[in-house]
């Protein structure tokens, strides 16, 4: 249901034992049920379905990339438009090789420099699941970049310089829930697929991995652990993010809310708990240390500090402790702290809805107040938070809040 | 829960300008009419000064004005004053005769002078007989003219600014009203002390603004 | 043209609490819903959020959060003997509209009413006997007890988060809370709400009077609170824009903060805002219901199959619904005979404003919730000898600090003008240290012959259907009751100190332009004779068994405090009886 006259649409639950599958024997049931769980680890339906459609996998959604927007495939089981005439060969190239059936190079929006880090088997799980669900006749135009980027012959080169293949193996140094937690983090959830530092040419920085980066108008934060903005947040914390959207300091909203929902959400305590453990273990760059934090001024602290009395206090209080799982302790949320200020000021001038999880069902809103305060107010408001609460984050300028607000306002989403 | 972003129901802010629904003699009358309804004091500006004519002007171009949302089919019938209102007048229209009957009244018992132009004493003594029902309008009822801007005043002088009154938060300042501040926690204990914080409108404060910027 | 929609196994028409428990309920034992709702979607961050939730014109003077009237109303009239008219614009109640429906804009006061309420002319017969009742009073029993309702009060309030102090748990009195309540299975979830200095004072007074006073139960936050759902609240910041308005910060329970979350999570429910339903269709045997027919925003017709109709709009409107589709018999105030409209109530609502020396008090009525306060219920029900006094019913009576808004609350002492410098003084003087109680005396109205609703033969809405048309006045034994409980309150705040004091007393003739509460009640009553009542004990509709009512219009007459726990309760123990043991035999659950 959406705000407006509609007419609420009723989510009809997936069948696994719908389609093809369900003349499988029960070993094959195991292996959809293992590959059902396997493409919500790897948040297929994220790029694969448009959100709120009746036809999951049917492809279409725009992903941006820092180079033009690509559409994701149909990835149902039709045989014209979508993967059902595919082996599960080629299947398995294009999942942990980034190669099409036709032999061309795929561009890294599909996240095959982390799918390679499953296995086989894996894989061919995934496949056997998607086989299930209903073929849906859905042709996509995939490839919308502009030139050159529109050359598939440039990934070959992208490839070389960016693309290590290569199933996950044990750290046997390391206990086994670590090393679950790598395997998915670094293998079907790809975490640093937006968390991790890029290129100019959308690779990967790897010895900054999970530092941060800025994708789609948002920033994803640096979840590095040991040093970095959630160095506070202990393993149950992290873990309880992932499950639930919602821990005593943060709430999942924009990206990360989509990824909860559709992924971490639906992964067991276990493999939440394992994600946790291991990023834990990812160590960063100390808090405030990548850059001397320009510190508001005295007049832009005031005037910051009186709108977040007068209008942020009611829901995350004087201290900015929030209320645990449903509005975030500023202290202590990493969006709070980043060096780049996107989320925070897109937050505030538009509003975010966090996750609905079926732990944390309650999903509430920051309503939106770019309508309310003009560009300083803003930029004050944005600077004290981030002055008070948020570890040395650097202020914020009105020239940043305008830009800001021009970029979303020519946002779609 | 459902949700888009951005707010889908944010107010408008009533900006200063031309008037959008008086003519301007009758904005003059307002004027007037509001200044001794709420008169200045020493402490405190009057209606006029903090906007309630302002105010009335807008709410009567907007939805009020035109009685949008209230039920609006007849038969007109006039019932018991139990039975609520039943005129076919809109406010807006109340008010464009209510101010021409108040001109013609005005005029006919004082030797030509419209309302503006009478003394502040003999202002209070005209409303005061339209309040007592003692003077007749052509169109419209005086009295339920009169009863109508003795709601529409006070609202304006103590609604938010953005609606056009309540000018720089005067009417809330004069009462220690604190206006949109969301959150008394910290003052819910302390009895019998009076809350010390100026007002805040939907608007803002000067306070929000770094003063430098 | 009407285009059929798929079959449902049930459609509810309203998506206020009872819509919304009862959808809860029924989706969760298993059943396809589908909910109605003639309002807009509403949402706490998008259309109520603190940046500007607290704008006293816009939704207290002009209603924003309410019904249009020209979307639909209802007509008017004290006599029987007079012509009804429209109510143009809402005065002495506010219809709801919209999802969440009043839940959205109540105060929260949470109560549960007197184990006495339910029995009541059996009770009052038995202490008074029958003579001591007026004629043409129409008190009924309810067809169910208090003892039943328990468990479904118990359920409600924690579902809300609701604040409060017991006073009576398992039969043990429990000091600081009311002692006069029926004895509750275990405390409130919360601890009461912090009490402002007015509260305090009264609650002081009081005590030296004898009385026991004790905080409003209120569905505000004292703490955060997640419910049994698994939904989670914020404390109340006492910001004081309660009733009226949408809470901003998520610490009034409402369907939005309590149900609805994990109601929208369910695939077997769908809903449908901005849809009037306008009639419920009967099969030809005229004693099933077949579903509803609706109206959508671009006036096009649809019908909606179900087994089982939930019909749970607000009370006025749930009556002319039945009436309309013609179900149940008429209710005719001449013959007596008929219940479709009968026993149709509202409140006896009064209020004692009291000045205090400007020098030594100030109050700080801005510092607000929609239900913090303190309250005495020696006045209420039957906890005190009617015998004496010549009438019956009473109310629960506090210093209910709900606002300091300065457009609806800025009382000035009598004598003052109503303009002018000297009112411009006197409101200044007197903003801070006068005490206005947001609820006062909150009287019971009890049900009479001549008071009910029907159609009205001449002002139709929108559609062209005939409007409710509701007739009611106050009877004498109201008008008693109310000066009796406004006598004994405002010696409570004589007992403060305060220097003047202004008895606010109810009087008639029942004026429609002046605000009391929303809680009309009544008109599709439940009871224990079809003769006499449209609902059998479970709110089962004794002439079409498929068809429950629930809400207010349920109530055979209005006790003397706010109904929605007790309406939240019989919508639970409603559905209680559809998932227990109408599901398993569908049919009238009552032989009677």
């Amino acid at each position: 249901m959406r705000k407006g006259p509609t007419i609420a649409v009723v989510l009809i639950a997936l069948g696994a034992s719908t389609g093809p599958g369900a003349s499988a024997d029960l070993q094959d049931f195991a292996a959809v049920e293992r590959g059902r769980y396997l493409a919500n680890a790897a948040d297929c339906g994220s790029c694969h379905t448009i959100p709120g459609s009746e036809h999951p996998f049917s492809g279409g959604r725009p992903i941006e990339t820092p180079f033009g927007v690509l559409a994701a495939p149909n990835i149902t089981p039709d045989r014209e438009t979508g993967i059902g005439s595919w082996t599960n060969n080629e299947f398995d190239a294009a999942v942990r090789r980034g190669i099409s059936r036709n032999g061309a190079r795929l561009y890294p929006a599909m996240p095959f420099p982390y799918y390679t880090r499953m296995s086989r088997e894996d894989v061919a799980d995934i496949r056997a699941y998607l086989n299930t669900i209903a073929p849906v006749h859905n042709a996509v135009q995939v490839n919308r970049l502009p030139f050159p980027f529109n050359l598939r012959a440039a990934m070959i080169v992208w490839d070389r310089l960016y693309f290590t293949p290569g199933e996950f193996h044990d750290d046997v140094s390391k206990s086994k829930e670590w090393n679950r937690g790598a395997y998915l983090a670094q293998g079907p959830a790809h975490c640093g697929a937006c968390h991790t530092p890029k290129t100019v040419l959308g690779g990967d920085k790897p010895s900054e991995a999970l530092r941060g980066y800025m994708l789609q108008g948002w920033t994803a934060p640096d979840i590095t652990s040991g040093q970095g903005p959630l160095r506070n947040w202990s393993v149950d914390d992290i873990a309880e993010y992932l499950k639930a959207g919602h821990n005593k300091n943060a709430a999942a909203a924009g990206l990360m809310g989509e990824v909860v929902d559709l992924s971490t959400s639906k992964m067991t305590d276990q493999d939440t708990r394992a994600i946790a453990t291991y990023l834990k273990g990812v160590t960063g760059m100390a808090p405030g240390s990548s850059a001397t934090a320009d510190k508001a001024d005295k007049d832009v602290t005031a005037a910051g500090g009186a709108i977040f009395q007068d209008l942020c206090s009611a829901c995350h209080q004087q201290d900015g402790k929030g209320v645990a799982n449903m509005f975030p302790n500023l202290s202590e949320a990493a969006t709070t702290s980043t060096q780049d200020p996107a989320t925070v000021l897109r937050v505030i001038l538009q509003g975010a809805q966090s996750v609905a999880t079926d732990r944390e069902p309650t999903g509430p809103a920051m309503p939106a107040f770019g309508w309310q305060l003009d560009d300083a107010q803003l930029a004050a408001v944005a600077s004290y938070v981030r002055g008070r609460f948020g570890k040395n984050a650097p202020a914020v300028s009105a020239d940043q809040v305008r830009k800001a607000r021009a970029a979303l306002t020519a946002r779609t989403d | 829960m459902p949700w888009t972003p951005f707010p889908t129901s944010a107010p408008d802010f009533e900006r200063p300008g031309p008037w959008q629904f008086f003519t301007t003699d009758e904005a003059t009358a307002v004027e007037a009419i509001v200044d001794r309804i709420i008169p200045p004091d020493p402490d405190t500006p009057g209606g006029k000064d903090a906007g309630c004519a302002v105010f009335i002007d807008r709410q009567l171009k907007g939805p009020y004005g035109s009685a949008a949302g209230l039920y609006r089919l007849g038969p007109y019938t006039k019932g018991t004053k139990e039975q609520g209102p039943q005129s076919a007048n809109t406010p807006a229209e109340l008010y464009r005769k209510g101010l021409a009957g108040l001109d013609r009244y005005c005029k006919a018992n004082n030797g030509g002078k419209g309302f503006t132009q009478l003394s502040a004493e003999q202002q209070d003594g005209v409303l005061k007989k339209i309040e007592a029902g003692e003077v007749k309008f052509d169109e419209v009822d005086a009295q339920g003219f009169f009863d109508a801007l003795l709601k529409d005043v006070p609202e304006g002088f103590f609604s938010d600014p953005i609606h056009g009154g309540n000018k720089n938060m005067v009417g809330w300042s004069m009462i220690g009203f604190p206006g949109i501040r969301y959150d008394y926690r910290d003052w819910i204990h302390r009895h019998n002390e009076r809350y010390p914080h100026p007002p805040v409108s939907i608007a803002g404060r000067a306070d929000w603004t770094p003063h430098k910027s | 043209m009407v285009r059929k929609l798929p079959a449902k196994d049930v459609v509810i028409v309203g998506l206020g609490w009872t819509g919304s428990i009862m959808a809860y309920e029924l989706a969760d034992a298993g059943l396809d819903v589908m909910a109605i709702e003639r309002g807009p979607w509403r949402n706490t961050a998008t259309d109520h959020p603190p940046g500007y939730a607290a704008d006293e014109l816009r939704y207290r003077i002009r209603h924003e959060l309410f019904l249009r009237p020209e979307q639909t109303t209802f007509t008017f009239r004290n006599k029987m003997s007079q012509t009804a008219l429209p109510i143009r614009t809402w005065g002495a109640f506010m219809p709801p509209n919209g999802v969440g429906g009043g839940g959205v804009h109540w105060n929260a006061e949470t109560w549960r009413f007197l184990p006495t309420d339910f029995v009541l002319r059996t009770h009052l017969t038995q202490r008074y006997g029958a003579g001591f009742l007026p004629d043409d009073m129409t008190i009924q029993d309810w067809g169910v007890t208090y003892d039943d309702l328990e468990p479904h009060y118990d359920r409600f309030e924690y579902l809300c988060g609701t604040s409060g102090q017991a006073g009576n748990v398992k039969g043990q009195i429990v000091e600081g809370g009311n002692p006069f309540e029926g004895p509750r299975s275990r405390h409130y979830p919360n601890p009461p709400q912090d009490q402002p200095f007015g509260a305090t004072l009264f609650a002081k007074a009081a005590r030296d009077l004898g009385y026991k006073p004790f905080p409003q139960p209120s569905g505000n936050m004292s703490r955060a609170y997640q419910n049994p759902l698994g939904v989670r609240l914020g404390p109340c910041t006492f910001c004081g824009f309660c009733e009226w308005f949408g809470c901003g910060n998520y610490s009034k329970a409402t369907p939005q903060t309590t149900i609805l979350p994990v109601l929208l999570r369910k695939p077997n429910f769908a809903a449908r805002d901005n849809s009037e339903v306008t009639r419920i269709n009967l099969d030809a045997s005229g004693k099933r219901a077949t579903g509803v027919t609706f109206v959508d925003t671009g006036g096009n017709e649809w019908e909606q199959p179900a087994d089982l109709v939930i019909l749970s709009a607000y009370t006025i409107f749930n009556v002319q619904l039945l009436l309309l589709s013609g179900i149940g018999k008429p209710y005719d105030p001449v013959g007596n005979s008929g219940v479709i409209g009968r026993n149709f109530t509202h409140q006896t609502i009064s209020d004692v404003v009291s000045f205090f020396d400007p020098a030594k008090f100030a109050f700080n009525p801005f510092i607000a919730s929609g239900s913090i306060g303190m309250c005495i219920d020696e006045f209420n029900g039957d906890n005190f000898d009617h015998g004496p006094h010549g009438f019956v019913g009473g109310g629960y009576m506090g210093q209910v600090q709900t606002n300091g808004r300065p457009i609806e609350t800025a009382p000035v002492p009598p004598g003052t003008p109503r303009w002018g410098a000297q009112w411009k003084k006197a409101v200044k003087e007197n903003y801070q240290s006068a005490l206005k109680p947001g609820t006062g005396v909150h009287g019971s109205m009890y049900s009479y012959r001549d008071v009910y609703v029907d159609l009205d033969p001449t002002y139709k809405d929108r559609f062209g259907r005939p409007l409710a048309r509701m007739t009611i006045d106050f009877h004498d034994n109201e008008l008693k009751q109310n000066a009796f409980l406004t006598d004994k309150f405002a010696e409570i705040f004589q007992a403060m100190g305060a220097r003047q004091i202004v008895k606010e007393y109810r009087k008639g003739p029942y004026d429609v332009t002046k605000y009391q509460t929303t809680h009309l009640c009544g008109g599709a009553i439940m009871g224990t004779d079809p003769g006499t009542s449209a609902l059998n004990r479970y709110l089962q509709s004794w002439d079409v068994p498929n068809l429950f009512v629930t809400g207010a219009s349920a109530f055979p007459q209005n006790p003397g405090y706010n109904p929605t726990g007790t309406v939240a309760a019989l919508a639970y123990w409603a559905a209680d009886a559809i998932r227990n043991r109408y599901l398993k035999n569908p049919g009238q659950l009552i032989n009677a």
